[in-house]
């Protein structure tokens, strides 16, 4: 089959990594703008009837409103993304509640959790990915309020992962026994998904 | 950003040999039947996503993984096309 | 089905491009020099892919600007932060390669078979597949009834105004204004809504097919009106159109 022609002088819009290269997992380019990917509409779910719930087996175990949420310590974080579609973006600012801090109100032994968010999206984690640091419940972004398209009012934002795991409007964690596959995951994306050891797709 | 049936005609075009944006199909979860071209459809994530303009239901996801195009359809019921010219 | 379906190929070709010529300040019209094109139906789109040096290739959609039997065209608005709208906008020139795939779409199209009132309503670059239904609707002299009104933000964003304006006549080209209007303006201002749909719609009583083409936003709102004036929706056909 021949080859595409070259487009003479068409070129990727990011700037090439240069002195970023280090920092970058394989396969990755860094972007200067913040690509919106959805899988369905934007959810608006006003603050008043927003929750976030960890549950397990059926049963809602803790559950916190907005107010009660923001009243919880939270700590500003630079940290870089990776998405799976190829784009990273470094040193981006998040504010938000550690995982860990919501994780140890419940009393828990699950290895696994699935993150649901509003609008049925899904994605699953080991439980030590979430648990332990690492792993935020994000309502800033870059000194504002988090945009619904960016996932607000709360978002999980777990980096050491592609970007796909850090599940925009997020509503709350269900504590697995056995690991179950969530959105992506089901459509052939890989279960962990370290974008180090370029983990993308089922099977890598 | 949410657009329709039309913007993966191409996608379509790869995946069954034929034009499909006037196929029609039949959500599996509230029995609409619509053309493709009238669903509602997300590009430029992960996978393309197909919902059922009535319910939202996802319909059918296009995600390229390494060099093929995996196709989820178990969103829809069915799917009618017309016959080809001969 | 009314009218023949063209059977898009489903490869790849390469196109050549012939000539670029500036409609407005941020939009271009492409012509193509395809040599194996198999003719297209008006409203229909090509798939384009540009390739980097490095490899790199990227993908987008537009819709064929000519009417068939004409160099085959597309016209392009640049999106500030997009990838390939600045490229094909600014930097393409004549001789330069692309590969097209198409013609795609059998839904959103029409041909004299199809019959009329035709009511085709654009917003911004979405006029670029009603100006290819006009302009074949002239090439095969059908006498269907048709009625464009075109939303663009200012007089200068109007594309096609020229050619536009010569329907007058043989169609009714209307535009409404929704950032500024020049001094004296006497067409519509402000967004479509069912007082301007009003003075422009057919009734639904005499069967029209409408074909709404621009932003998501502006389709929905606009169909949403159609079908309050009691026309079938299987008689308003829709094509978004989003930014890359």
């Amino acid at each position: 089959m021949a080859t595409s022609p070259v487009s003479r002088g068409f070129h990727r819009l990011s700037r090439p990594a240069g002195a970023d290269a280090a920092k970058l997992p394989p396969g990755q380019h860094t972007t200067t703008d913040f690509p919106v990917l959805s899988a369905g509409p934007t959810p608006r779910t006003p603050l008043q009837e927003w929750t976030f719930s960890i549950r397990h087996g059926g049963k809602t175990l803790r559950s916190w409103t907005w107010p009660q949420f923001q009243d919880l310590p939270a700590e500003t974080v630079t940290v870089d993304i990776h998405c799976v579609t190829r784009w990273s973006k470094l040193g981006t600012v998040w504010r938000g509640v550690p995982v860990r801090l919501l994780l140890d109100q419940v009393e828990h032994d699950a290895p696994y959790v699935l993150a649901f968010s509003d609008g049925g999206y899904t994605t699953n984690l080991p439980i030590k990915d979430v648990s332990v640091g690492g792993a935020w419940l994000a309502f800033d972004y870059e000194g504002q309020p988090l945009a619904p398209e960016h996932g607000g009012p709360a978002r999980l934002l777990v980096p050491h992962l592609y970007f796909w795991k850090s599940a925009k409007w997020v509503r709350g964690l269900e504590l697995l026994d056995h690991d179950q596959a969530g959105f992506w995951e089901s459509y052939g994306y890989n279960n962990y998904g370290d974008p180090w050891r370029e983990q993308r797709y089922a099977g890598d | 950003m949410a657009l329709d049936g039309n913007v993966i005609g191409g996608l379509l075009l790869e995946i069954f040999g034929s034009d499909m944006t006037s196929a029609r199909a039949t959500c599996a979860v509230c029995g609409t039947v619509s053309p493709v071209a009238e669903t509602t459809v997300y590009i430029r994530g992960p996978g393309t996503v197909v919902r059922c303009r009535r319910c939202g239901s996802v319909l059918m996801v296009v995600a390229r993984i390494r060099e093929l195009n995996c196709v989820d359809l178990s969103g829809v019921a069915a799917l009618e096309t017309t016959r080809a010219d001969e | 089905m009314a009218g023949t379906a063209v059977r898009g190929r489903l490869s790849w070709q390469v196109a050549t491009v012939a000539a670029v010529s500036d409609e407005t300040d941020s939009v271009r019209t492409i012509l193509l020099d395809l040599p194996d094109w198999p003719g297209h139906r008006a409203g229909q789109h090509l798939d384009v892919r540009l390739t980097a040096e490095d490899g790199y290739s990227a993908e987008r959609s537009y819709s064929i600007a000519s009417a068939d039997g004409e160099p085959v065209a597309i016209t392009v608005e640049r999106l500030e932060d997009g990838e390939v709208s600045p490229y094909l906008t600014q930097e393409l020139r004549p001789g330069d390669q692309m590969e097209v795939r198409g013609p795609i779409g059998n839904w959103f199209t029409w041909g004299p078979d199809d019959g009329g009132p035709l009511l085709l309503i654009a917003g911004g670059s979405g006029v670029v597949p009603l100006r290819a239904i006009l302009r074949h609707r002239q090439r095969a002299g059908s006498n269907a009834p048709a009625r464009l009104l075109y939303s663009s933000r200012s007089l200068a964003d109007v594309i096609y105004r020229q050619e536009l304006d010569q329907y007058r006549g043989s169609a009714e080209v209307r535009y409404t204004l929704t950032r500024s209007q020049p001094p004296g303006w006497g067409g519509f201002s402000g967004r479509v809504d069912d007082a301007m749909l009003a003075r422009i719609a057919w009734a639904a009583s005499q069967r029209p097919l409408a074909f709404i083409c621009g932003p998501t936003p502006f389709v929905e709102t606009v169909a949403e009106l159609l079908v309050a004036r009691h026309y079938p929706a299987s008689r308003v056909k829709t094509e978004r159109f989003g930014g890359a």
